[in-house]
């Protein structure tokens, strides 16, 4: 049966500023069918992003919404959940926006271990303004910024949340559809700074550069490099070469969560008054 | 008895002539004509939602009753 994506789109919105094959309308879809799946209040869940193709996302959904500054997601974000503990904070963005201008925001919102979810697109790229690379961006590849290749080794999103902290890290590709909404609906309900990364294409700044021929063939690169995790546990190092784990990568359940213990504090500072 | 066939509806104002759900159809149901995405042959069509789901711009819906 085909999914009624209308009631969470704002009226007159579509069609969206993606250009043709741009993943991050797959990315959305997935994110209003795991909103939809938990039965989320529109009044009680806020979708948060900066800037970047990416954080254009948040103006097409009906519920409450903050486009904010460029990296700056998680730092409204989280003065959302601190007035409002009890709301469905969301946060979205592209590699650009969380891991250059916004790094600092996200390890910390990582370390805090704050209860909102944070699904990161990532292309590899600075999209929106032409193609400058990211710290994503992997070695040896084109950007604007680096015609001669990328001399820097990329981030690997998914290590760098769980080091800082995040209590829940996960990866999907904007080819297996199917598979996003599941993450992003787990990753909505842990009780933690969870962290969903989506790899994701850009055709019109990254691929033309990289020599993709096409959308499809991008899409074909998402499909073979993914590897479930529970897949990867039967291969061998060798086989894994090259391949990015997919799934839930880390999951903890023990550590305190910040809402909460920030509950305890003014309940100490009432006591001592 | 006869097969049911599902209803495919294509959004012409939303399609941006990506190509992705007729690359990815399992059946090759779906066909590029001119810029947009349009049925080929229905019969063949699983109700997969592949295309459905794949699709960038919300411009395909797949019904089954
Ligand atoms: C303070 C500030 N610096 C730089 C910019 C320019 N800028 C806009 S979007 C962007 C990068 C976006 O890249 P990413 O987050 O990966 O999103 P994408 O467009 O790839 O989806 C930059 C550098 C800005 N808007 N504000
Ligand atoms: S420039 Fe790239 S990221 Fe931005 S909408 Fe186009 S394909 Fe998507
Ligand atoms: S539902 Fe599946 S079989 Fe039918 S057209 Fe879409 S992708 Fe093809
Ligand atoms: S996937 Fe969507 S936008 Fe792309 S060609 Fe098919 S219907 Fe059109
Ligand atoms: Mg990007």
């Amino acid at each position: 049966m085909a999914f009624d994506y209308d009631k969470w789109i704002r009226p007159g919105k579509l069609p969206h500023i993606w250009c043709p094959g741009c993943g991050h309308g797959i990315v959305m879809k997935g994110l209003i069918r795991a909103m939809d799946t938990l039965n989320l209040k529109k009044e009680e869940t806020a979708v948060v992003s900066g800037i970047g193709c990416a954080s254009r996302l948040p103006g097409y959904i009906d519920c409450c919404t903050l486009h904010t500054a460029h990296g700056r997601a998680a730092a409204f974000a989280t003065g959302v959940k601190m007035a409002k503990p009890e709301m469905n904070v969301i946060l979205v963005g592209g590699d650009g926006d969380g891991t250059a201008i916004g790094g600092n925001h996200f390890i910390h919102a990582c370390r805090r271990n704050i209860n909102m979810t944070y699904i990161i697109m990532n292309n590899y790229i600075y999209g929106m303004t032409g193609g400058q690379f990211s710290p994503c961006t992997p070695t040896g590849h084109k950007a604007s910024t680096t015609p001669y290749g990328n001399p820097d080794p990329g981030f690997d999103i998914a290590k760098l949340a769980i080091g800082a902290g995040a209590t829940f890290v996960a990866r999907g590709t904007a080819f297996h559809a199917n598979q996003i909404d599941k993450l992003i609906a787990e990753a909505i309900q842990h009780k933690g700074f969870s962290v969903v990364e989506i790899l994701d294409d850009c055709p019109t700044t990254y691929g033309r550069r990289n020599k993709y021929k096409s959308v499809i063939e991008m899409m074909n690169r998402l499909k073979d490099v993914a590897v479930p995790v529970k897949a990867a546990e039967k291969m061998t190092a060798e086989q894994l070469q090259g391949k990015v784990l997919t799934g839930v990568l880390y999951k903890d359940d023990t550590k305190p969560e910040y809402t909460a213990e920030y509950a305890k504090v003014i309940e100490r500072a009432q006591a001592a008054k | 008895m006869e097969k049911k066939l599902p209803k495919i509806e294509i959004i012409e104002k939303y399609c941006k002539g990506c190509h992705i759900c007729v690359e990815f159809c399992p059946k090759d149901v779906l066909e590029m004509k001119g810029f947009y995405a349009s049925v080929k042959n229905l019969e063949a069509c699983i109700s997969c939602m592949q295309c459905e789901l794949r699709c960038p711009d919300f411009a395909i819906k797949v019904t089954n009753e």
